[in-house]
């Protein structure tokens, strides 16, 4: 009997006979199923549909779940048991998305089908974990039969992992970027109509210059476009100042540089907002202070443009720091040294050597921080005026009172295409051109001093900036500890009381504070995302790295693709894809999850991708040679070398499910409310006390459990530096 | 190795135990859009469950936010009742056949205002509190631009307020939209665009949210809000220096409503909601959340700050034309291309 091939069967039939085959209203978990389980019509496997309720559609999948029991029992290079496998593989699947989107909540899905088979009484309502099952197991018997084919070694782990990540990255990825796309052909009652979306994609508040001659809005493409070319190039510019200063100067407190790069990446958004506005607002600290000196008064000058590029800059800068430390760490001294026995100057050195060595580490920096200016949701949110921008005109074209649908799509296509060329431009770019200094060769040079100039710019620009990121997160930490920011400064524990009191009731302990049901609602979905966030990352860099098949580089793109989508895309996608059958799961929280560990999974991929390369193949070899399956092979030797990548897959899965808010804010439900979503909520209402105290907590969990992480994983115990957290923190820092 | 892999493991598993432990089996359930400020909607849910045991999910929304949820999940309805929020979009669901009609027991104990808007619903929706519009403005602001109070719609116009003055974006915003329609129903509709033409030179921000002006008032960040004037009053309760106005010629208001969802799964518990949120007991118990809103219960006793209905000069407000969605789009369509493209 062929085990692995018996087992995926037996999955099925389970699916097929025993558990409910459409999700169960209460939620599986809670077993309230079982009360009218199995002869009840939502409970009921999907044998018992077929027979009991008439549900004739399932009836075919039989066929699929039959047809593989008969070559169970023959040889694994028998032509005929690969073949059935096939066939009952991609038949079963077939049979299963075809009645899952032909027949919904409304009987036929679509019209022509009606007018063919005339009305269906009956009904469907999204599938369950009956029906999981089932596809799970069609897709491994399919997965089985390419492997007894002999294609890759025959290997049906690895045939069978690249399926998997396939499968996910269809259903979760590119099936509500699909529903975006459709959308914006329609109108807001669903139907066809595409002279709607020339109309839409061409209209005046979408590429309108009317800025220029005039004092109106200008179009929110270009105004994006504006905001992200200007933080790129702000960005990028302090952050080769810091990395500058963290390398070639005799600067002090370069582990204090360190601490500051990490700080933002756990911020919650809008927080840095919220105090650039007390700062800089009409009646913020430092513009009274002008109005004293000067006289003048300056007004609302920070709403808009200033506000946004100030926020986003504050928060950006770490990453382009990260991105650009390694780079100017990697210039090698040779080249310099080479420059400087030419006779060239100081200056003449960096400018025509230093520099241009450091040219895609440049562009990388800018074009993460073009998309991270685009995809962001929070800063536009608190402090755009009545500059609007991409992100924030998705959303309230869905959740204003104008709710537009085929309006949202149009502006989540612009700001996809915007970001996917940046993202081509990117690989493309940097793929081509060697700027590698870093060889196997000797080359222990010391790296050239700064050019006088240069020292005094990067100084004058770094430090000046490095205290105003200090003066921000003071005021942060400060505003949870007094009354009313801004106003009353007198010192209090009110806004910690009402957000996380405990008190004593009849049932013992009462968590009575505000901010209790959607702190552990966080902490509950962020534990279960990032384990398995990391383990789709970094299997899917297994085989990207350790394996060759046909459609790689697809497959590679498919997996990178949601990296460059905005959050707000997402967010709108998973709405338009998850609300209706077949796959229903709005107002879950498995929507968070899965929405999590699709928009991080990249960083993983990177990470894994990052460590594997610096592990010999031939560590593996010896494994599979030994006579270890693949499987054993990734548990035993590959996944033990990877803990600085697990590590840093954990804490930025961790991290940005417990921070993300553009693609969340779409996401939330009654039962499921993410800590980021409550706060804007209590921001939109002014209260800053609370918003800032409840942030501030969250920074501090994120810190302990980012250590806890690295105690628990630990170390690998090889006598070699790790660079691959750093690594991923860069990288990663492009997700939305 | 091992303890990477149990780790992982106790990872997932403390979350799942988590999870089951937040499904309690409860007596019913009721899934709850609400669209006031959370402490409200928090203190109502405490209060509901204290009085049914009936256990409640409560999701908060602003009112536009709430329409659109519920519009998009009409084909397979999440909620049971929709709470709060001002009466426009409540109407516009009703006339889009989203909402259930239910004609409570305590219908007969309302004041007129409600009544009237019930029956214009088909008894889809009903008031439960009532805020009439107006504009709240920061007195130390004023004294340091050296302005003089407004008292009229019209002084927000004048040119000495130029950048002073913040609203909502109609747009997006329900009171924003009840200002639109209250100038035009105060001026006639040419004179009417005419102001709001006028206005938009003074206008320093389109607010996305409909209280968003009076709280960026309260911290200084404009002199003039224009909203309800409720919403002004419970930033001068917090302590903030802001005074309402209630404008001479006349103004609207909102009647805030709570509908049921049509085709929700708890439909009972929906409608001992709705009779819950009529009592004139808990009506009373608004101020306790910072609602200054004048209750639907004629018996309820309306908050001592809550603005005096009869003291403001209301104007006889059109729900039924203004809330449907044909006038509306076309307004907002006419506030689009005429108004908003023009230059500050």
């Amino acid at each position: 009997m062929n085990r692995p091939a018996a087992l995926w069967l037996a999955v099925g039939w389970g699916g097929f006979a025993l558990l409910p085959w459409y999700g169960v209203e209460d939620g599986f978990w809670s077993f309230a199923w079982l009360f009218d389980y199995p002869a009840g019509a939502d409970a009921a496997p999907a044998l018992l549909q077929i027979l009991l309720f008439g549900r004739w559609w399932l009836a075919p999948m039989v066929l699929a779940l039959a047809a593989p029991l008969v070559v169970l029992w023959r040889q694994r290079s028998d032509p005929l048991f690969s073949t059935v496998l096939l066939a009952a593989g991609s038949f079963g699947t077939v049979c299963f998305l075809v009645q899952g989107f032909a027949i919904g909540l409304g009987g036929w899905e679509y019209a022509t089908l009606e007018a063919f088979f005339g009305p269906l009484a009956d009904r469907q309502f999204g599938m369950g974990y009956g029906a999981l099952l089932v596809s799970a197991s069609f897709l491994f018997l399919f997965a089985q039969g390419i492997a007894a084919r002999g294609a890759i070694n025959g290997d049906g782990f690895v045939i069978g992992s690249i399926a998997l990540v396939m499968a996910l990255v269809a259903a979760f990825i590119f099936f509500p970027v699909v529903r975006i796309l459709a959308s914006a052909f329609q109108d807001n009652d669903y139907n066809f109509v595409p002279y709607l979306f020339v109309e839409k994609l061409f209209s005046r508040d979408i590429w309108g210059v009317g800025c220029l001659t005039a004092n109106v809005n200008c179009g929110v493409a270009w105004n994006s476009l504006l905001m992200a070319i200007v933080v790129g190039v702000s960005t990028t510019v302090l952050g080769l100042a810091f990395a500058l200063l963290a390398t070639r100067t005799g600067f002090r407190a370069k582990r204090l540089l360190r601490l500051l790069s990490v700080l933002p990446i756990i911020t919650p958004p809008f927080v840095i907002g919220l105090a650039i506005i007390l700062l800089f607002g009409a009646s913020g600290t430092v513009t009274q202070a002008i109005e004293a000196i000067t006289g003048t008064t300056p007004g609302r000058y920070i709403y808009g443009l200033p506000g946004i590029w100030l926020a986003q800059t504050l928060a950006f800068t770490p990453i382009a720091f990260l991105v650009l430390i390694g780079v100017v760490e990697g210039v090698s001294p040779s080249m310099e040294e080479a420059s400087q026995t030419l006779r060239a100057s100081n200056w003449r050195t960096f400018t025509t050597v230093s520099l241009p060595l450091m040219r895609p580490g440049l562009a990388n920096a800018f074009l993460v921080g073009f998309i991270e200016s685009l995809a962001d949701f929070g800063n536009p949110l608190v402090l755009g005026g009545n500059f609007d921008v991409l992100s924030t005109s998705i959303f309230f074209a869905i959740v204003g009172a104008q709710n537009d649908q085929g309006r949202a799509a149009v502006l989540a296509i612009i700001l996809l295409a915007f970001t996917l060329t940046a993202f081509w431009a990117q690989h493309r770019w940097l793929g081509h051109k060697s700027y590698a200094t870093v060889t196997g060769k000797g080359d222990a040079g010391l790296h050239v001093a700064l050019p006088r100039r240069v020292t005094w710019l990067v100084y004058g620009s770094a430090l000046p900036w490095a205290g105003l990121t200090a003066v921000i997160y003071f005021m942060i930490m400060f505003g949870g500890f007094v009354e009313l920011w801004g106003r009353d400064h007198s010192l209090t524990l009110r806004h910690y009381i009402d957000a996380f009191s405990i008190t004593t009731g009849a049932g013992g302990l009462v968590w009575s504070g505000a901010a209790w049901n959607s702190f552990w609602t966080t902490i509950y979905i962020s534990l279960i995302s990032a384990p398995l966030t990391a383990a789709v990352g970094l299997l899917t860099a297994y085989l990207l790295i350790r394996q060759k098949f046909a459609g790689q580089e697809a497959f590679e793109f498919g997996t990178m693709l949601s990296f460059a989508i905005p959050g707000t895309v997402i967010g709108v996608g998973y709405i338009l894809a998850f609300n209706v059958p077949p796959i229903e799961l709005t107002g879950t929280g498995i929507i968070l999850v899965i929405c999590f560990i699709f928009r991080n999974m990249p960083v993983g991929v990177r990470a894994g991708i990052a460590a594997m390369t610096q592990i010999d193949k031939s560590l593996d070899e010896a494994s599979l040679t030994l006579g270890a399956s693949s499987f054993a092979t990734v548990r035993k030797v590959v996944l033990p070398l990877l803990r600085p990548a697990v590590i840093a897959a954990l804490v930025f899965s961790f991290v940005r499910a417990m921070t993300a808010i553009s693609a969340v804010i779409f996401l939330v439900s009654a039962n499921y409310d993410m800590a980021t979503s409550y706060i804007i909520g209590r921001v939109e209402n002014g209260d800053y006390g609370l918003s800032i105290a409840y942030s501030s907590v969250l920074i501090v969990v994120m810190v302990v459990v980012i250590l806890l992480i690295q105690l628990v994983v630990g170390q690998r115990r090889i006598g070699r530096r790790d660079e691959a957290v750093n690594v991923a923190f860069g990288a990663g820092g492009a997700v939305g | 190795m091992k303890r990477l892999g149990l780790f992982m493991f106790a990872f997932a598993v403390s979350g799942l135990v988590a999870g089951a432990a937040n499904t309690a089996f409860a007596a019913g359930k009721l899934t709850l859009y609400c669209s006031p400020q959370i402490e409200w909607c928090q203190l109502m849910v405490k209060e509901f469950e204290k009085a049914t045991g009936i256990k409640v999910a409560m999701t908060r929304k602003s009112s536009g936010e709430t329409f659109a949820q519920i519009k998009a999940e009409r084909r397979n309805p999440k909620g049971d009742v929709w709470w709060g929020g001002t009466g426009d979009p409540h109407l516009q669901a009703a006339e889009e056949g989203l909402t259930q009609e239910y004609k409570s027991p305590r219908l007969g104990e309302l004041q007129d205002w409600a009544r009237r808007q019930a029956e214009q619903s088909g008894y889809k929706t009903v008031g439960i509190y009532a805020g009439a519009l107006g504009a709240g403005y920061n007195s130390e602001l004023l004294a340091k631009h050296k302005l003089t109070a407004p008292k009229c719609w019209a002084d927000l116009t004048k040119p000495a307020f130029k950048g002073h003055v913040q609203m909502a974006n109609p747009n997006s915003s329900g009171t924003a939209y009840t200002t639109l329609a209250t100038i035009i129903q105060v001026f006639g509709e040419e004179k009417g665009f005419e102001f709001m033409k006028a206005l938009h030179k003074n206008i320093n921000q389109y607010t996305k949210s409909g209280s968003a002006p009076i709280k960026a008032s309260a911290r200084g960040e404009t002199t003039v809000g224009i909203v309800f004037q409720h919403d002004a009053v419970t930033q001068a309760v917090k302590g903030f220096p802001i005074k309402i106005v209630s404008p001479c010629e006349g103004t609207g208001y909102e009647i805030g409503s709570v509908s049921i969802i049509k085709g929700g799964r708890n439909p009972e518990s929906a409608k001992k909601w709705v009779d819950f949120a009529l009592d004139p007991k808990i009506q009373t118990m608004a101020a306790q959340a910072k609602a200054y809103q004048v209750p639907s219960n004629a018996k309820a006793t309306p908050p001592p700050q809550a603005p005096d209905l009869s003291q403001i000069k209301l104007i006889d407000y059109d729900f039924k034309k203004y809330g449907s969605s044909a006038e509306r789009r076309r307004l907002l369509k006419k506030w689009d291309d005429d108004v908003s493209t023009l230059p500050r």
